[in-house]
């Protein structure tokens, strides 16, 4: 799994790191981010419901 | 237009939508309602629908285009004003938001909570002394969130009788010039105070955005005392109508308030079920500035839309027996917080106090109940944030 986030569209909402707090975090700007050696998701069944919780679609998740 | 069906209206249970808006739900994810001016409107109820429609940024939230539409005739003087952050489009938006930001992740908005739980115990510590009865909105509800929202924002809460009122009087005011005087008052009174902390500066996000931003040149005072403005209605208003709303809905579902009380890790989950549930912002406008197609229809360049959350977070499609509260299920992905751009800036904030409040309430008072019969408690008009008027509380 590949996980991308569109940091220029992120609004800070948080609801990633909400939804899946053991891949999404937010950085000291407020803005969605990775969490240190979860980029492939972990294998956490959530991060597609965080994906879809973000309210402006900032983040895209593609299989490999 | 006749057959049209009027928008707003007034709940007749203070928790379920108006029942006037039964034909909407069985008329498909979009029909029309009518303004207090006639004005024909795109009406949005599909969870799915809004979704899509709330990210696109071909419907504008700008205020100040002639074809917005204003569903209430004493909300017309908004025209005027440019209301940062929820008035206003990006790039404008983008820049105000991302300000702001920092200060609502939810990072600091958990290191609020120590904070937010001593707010919430000394007032229920006056509260349990001098009753019962008690009236909740009054002695918890109200100042619980503008307790924590003038310390965030560092504003003087001793001045808290002047802007509550204010507020109200804004929101749901008798006339367009009573709404109007509101506002301006209320704006003199954040003009006067941020040249008073622009010389004696606190510790507030304000005094953050004066230091950092202000003086930089990249925020202009008008711009700082309009933000200051919609921060402080919007930090306090909206979440003492969810204390108030959700005490009442979970005294009416006794049910549900014992499976609660019997395993509290429950309350985050059920917080976000009375979000959806009460969803007390039911009405989101919009103004499409190009043509949209969606679900067979076409919105056109000029349309105004009304998202009414209460139906879209009813929506059966989405969540099975919506007209019910399950504080055990899961209500993921309302909209009582919008979506797209402008969903609430706040809103990790509010999630905190309305677990705090609410678990710290029903555990300190396991007999709370009503004072008086359900049907004779005040509740407010659908024009404006839907709550409590007051609420009446023995135990």
């Amino acid at each position: 799994m590949r996980i991308t986030i569109d940091t220029g569209v992120c609004i800070g909402s948080g609801q990633c790191a909400l939804t899946a707090p053991s891949v999404f975090t937010q950085d000291d700007d407020g803005f969605s981010a990775l969490l240190p050696g979860r980029e492939d998701g972990g294998g956490d069944p959530l991060v597609r419901e965080a994906a879809r919780a973000c309210p402006v679609q900032a983040i895209e998740v593609t299989e490999d | 237009m006749t057959g049209t069906i009027p928008f707003p209206q007034d709940r007749s249970c203070p928790y379920h939508p108006p029942t006037n808006y039964r034909p909407l739900r069985e008329s498909g994810p979009l029909s029309h309602v009518s303004f207090y001016n006639g004005r024909k409107v795109w009406a949005v109820t599909g969870h799915a629908e809004a979704r899509t429609l709330l990210v696109d940024p071909r419907l504008s939230s700008d205020r100040q285009n002639p074809a917005f539409p204003i569903p209430v005739e004493r909300f017309e003087a908004v025209r005027r004003v440019r209301t940062p952050l929820i008035g206003v489009d990006d790039p404008e938006h983008n820049t105000q938001r991302r300000m702001l930001i920092p200060s609502f992740s939810v990072k600091r908005t958990a290191a609020l909570r120590p904070q937010i739980q001593q707010i919430v115990d000394g007032l229920l510590d006056r509260m349990l002394e001098q009753g019962p009865p008690a009236e909740l909105v009054s002695a918890f509800a109200l100042p619980v969130p503008s307790m924590v929202i003038c310390s965030l924002l560092g504003v003087p809460y001793a001045d808290h009788e002047f802007f509550e009122d204010r507020s109200r009087r804004i929101l749901r005011g008798g006339t367009a010039e009573e709404s109007e005087q509101a506002r301006r008052e209320l704006e003199g009174y954040l003009a006067d105070l941020m040249a008073r902390k622009e010389t004696d500066p606190g510790d507030g996000l304000l005094d953050e955005l004066i230091a950092e931003r202000l003086r930089a040149g990249t925020l202009q005072h008008q711009e700082l005392v309009r933000l200051a403005m919609v921060l402080l209605v919007a930090g306090h208003e909206t979440t003492a109508n969810m204390i108030s709303l959700g005490t009442f809905a979970l005294l009416e579902h006794p049910d549900q308030l014992a499976q609660l009380r019997s395993d509290e890790s429950l309350m985050p989950g059920a917080v976000e079920e009375l979000l959806r549930f009460l969803s007390i912002a039911d009405g989101m406008l919009r103004v499409a500035t190009a043509d949209i197609e969606i679900a067979g229809h076409t919105i056109r360049t000029g349309d105004g839309v009304v998202f009414s959350t209460s139906l879209i977070n009813r929506d059966a499609t989405a969540y099975p027996s919506p007209d019910e509260l399950h504080v055990d299920r899961s209500a993921r992905h309302h909209v009582a917080f919008g979506f797209g751009i402008h969903q609430c800036l706040g809103q990790n904030l509010a999630r905190a106090e309305l677990e705090i409040a609410l678990r710290s309430l029903f555990r300190r008072v396991p007999d709370l109940r009503l004072a008086v019969p359900a049907a004779e408690i005040p509740f407010k008009p659908g024009e404006t944030l839907q709550g409590m008027i007051e609420l009446p509380l023995i135990w």
